[in-house]
């Protein structure tokens, strides 16, 4: 699988930029991340817009809530652990109950914290995000799917959760690529199974794939960057044709896509399934394909995953 | 003046009367905590702010963020006093489909600049609200009041760290110290003494009054508007239940029930009150 030659950081730093030179409403608020981040470039074109508050990521969320009050769109970073859950209530009640224009980006999603370890990895940060009323959960898959997006994420007018990997993506998608924040894309056609996933599984959707196809199983892929709101008519559209769907994220399997794509089916289309993903356990230290592979994380698990779900549809 | 000090006392006095009816006629309410903010609504609402009833949405208008969200049927009252809607609205507090919540919502109640209730939020909302103003050289001020017992929260000590490191000079912030929370009073729970200390400490302009006492706190804003470079913190020295017959000074009032011949009773001492 080829990697891009840039990290996606870098891309999101350039759409920041671009959307930030046509609109002038547009703020970034940081907690001592943004070399992490990468928003150092933004900071020098726009150095008033830039509020770095600190490590204080409560006050970070509840300084973007007012300034959203005052006619901003802002954008706040850090890490998904503490994008979400530590500032559940902050989030919740400041920027959604609130109604309340806020983007929260998490760098570093699940295995992807690597040498950060369990307590930088989030396996919960979607969950903690789902619950929350009128939050729009997106994670780009690639750098021409989150420069496809941007434009839209600036102009919908509720708060975005972007859970975006830092690191070079693998290329799935083209640049100019068509894209419609909340709706799925069907990326490959079949008829025996679905796999539906989200951010770096996607990739290995798309392996397993290749790999079932060898044993003459013909796999529908979809991406589902969205989370919420689920492509609820994409889902159940694929597995009206296919019979069975497995759900593959880098995230645990409790209340994320598995969850989502469950509960749509069991009340519509009750089909089987089967969920790839964190097994209900913390993260720890290690590379990310060492992590994928610990974790069932890989495109041998989702096809396995496949098949199984294919002999529960008999 | 003279006048102008009457003018601003009637009006806390009303604010007074409204929010015991309203909490009265409801049952039960946040009685202690609405009592001890009159003065400071009256002053800000009745004089300091630059506001417009007939447009709360007004671009360049002051804004108001009552971090101690549980006072929000003091502010009703002072908003509906104002002509932000009707005095008939204030029968609606916390019933089903109001728009006047137990907790501040922007959303819902016209004139309310932030949703609070959460304690520690508001406080950075404001901060937030401070930063954005400068930002577009806004010549308007951001108002909060915090309450004491909210100020054991971290989140209200980022937002004060932040304000004070970038001299948010627009923010003028108020505690309403009436030296008592929920379960027991301040100094016996968590205790804030120095308070003056602590946010001196934090880069603030602060300045202690009478809480109760529409020329002080009047005076006190006057000051704080003229201090460039820092932002002010006034902490209003109150008595939590402030002229509430049933509740003034009484730990109990946090809270608590009240029927309506208790209710009524204190309305008429209020209104037999020459001020």
């Amino acid at each position: 699988m080829e990697l891009e030659n840039r990290w996606l950081r870098e891309t999101y730093v350039d759409e920041l930029i671009r959307a930030a030179q046509k609109d002038e409403r547009i703020v970034i608020l940081e907690a001592d991340l943004m070399k992490a981040a990468g928003t150092g470039r933004f900071r020098e074109q726009f150095p008033e817009r830039t509020f770095n508050v600190g490590i204080a990521e409560a006050n970070m969320i509840g300084c973007a809530a007012g300034m959203s009050a005052m006619g901003k769109i802002p954008f706040t970073h850090t890490f998904t652990p503490f994008s979400t859950r530590r500032v559940c209530d902050q989030v919740t009640l400041s920027v959604a109950y609130a109604g309340l224009n806020v983007k929260i980006m998490g760098s570093d999603p699940g295995v992807t914290a690597e040498l950060n370890g369990g307590t930088h990895m989030s396996m919960e940060d979607v969950a903690v995000m789902r619950n929350i009323p009128g939050m729009t959960i997106f994670e780009p898959t690639d750098s021409a799917q989150l420069r496809a997006a941007f434009p839209q994420i600036t102009a919908h007018p509720g708060p975005v959760y972007i859970r975006l990997l830092r690191r070079a993506a693998v290329k799935l998608f083209e640049d100019g690529c068509e894209f419609t924040l909340g709706k799925g894309i069907c990326m490959r056609e079949g008829r025996d199974v679905t796999i539906a996933a989200s951010g770096i599984m996607t990739a290995e959707a798309a392996e397993a794939a290749r790999m079932l196809e060898e044993e003459g199983i013909s796999a529908e892929i979809l991406n589902i960057h969205t989370i919420k709101p689920l492509d609820e008519e994409l889902i159940i559209k694929s597995v009206s044709k296919t019979g069975c769907i497995v759900t593959a994220e880098n995230h645990s399997i409790l209340n994320g896509l598995g969850s989502a794509v469950a509960e749509c089916l069991s009340e519509k289309l009750p089909s089987p399934l089967r969920r790839v993903g964190v097994a209900d356990h913390f993260g720890e230290v290690g590379s990310t394909e060492y992590l994928k592979e610990k974790y069932g994380l890989k495109a041998k698990d989702i096809a396995a995953a496949a098949r199984s779900a294919i002999a529960a549809k008999q | 003046m003279k006048d102008k000090s009457k003018y601003l006392r009637q009006q806390a006095n009303e604010i007074r009367k409204q929010t015991i009816r309203a909490i009265g006629s409801l049952g039960v309410g946040h009685i202690g905590g609405c009592l001890s903010l009159a003065e400071v609504l009256a002053v800000l609402y009745f004089d300091k702010m630059k506001i417009d009833p007939q447009n709360p949405g007004m671009e360049d208008r002051d804004r108001f963020v009552l971090s101690k969200g549980h006072g929000g049927p003091a502010l009703y009252s002072a908003l509906a006093l104002r002509g932000f809607f009707g005095l008939e609205w204030l029968e609606t507090l916390n019933r089903p489909d109001t728009n006047l919540p137990s907790h501040c919502d922007r959303k819902r109640t016209p004139g309310v600049d932030m949703t609070t209730g959460s304690l520690g939020q508001g406080f950075s909302a404001a901060v937030g609200m401070a930063l954005a103003a400068r930002l577009d050289k806004k010549d308007l001020y951001i108002y909060t009041v915090i309450g004491d017992g909210e100020t054991q929260e971290g989140q209200i000590w980022e937002g004060a760290l932040l304000a004070g490191n970038r001299r948010l000079d627009n923010l003028i912030a108020f505690t309403d110290y009436n030296k008592m929370q929920l379960d027991d009073y301040i100094e016996n729970e968590n205790g804030l003494y120095p308070l003056e200390d602590k946010w001196r400490s934090f880069g603030w302009h602060v300045q202690t009054v009478d809480g109760h006492d529409v020329d002080a706190v009047s005076h006190a804003i006057d000051n704080s508007q003229k201090i460039k470079g820092r932002p002010s913190m006034i902490i209003l020295d109150t008595i939590k239940g402030k002229g509430g017959c049933f509740c003034e000074g009484l730990l109990e009032s946090h809270n608590m029930a009240v029927d309506e011949e208790t209710w009524k009773k204190a309305v008429a001492l209020l209104e037999e009150e020459v001020v």
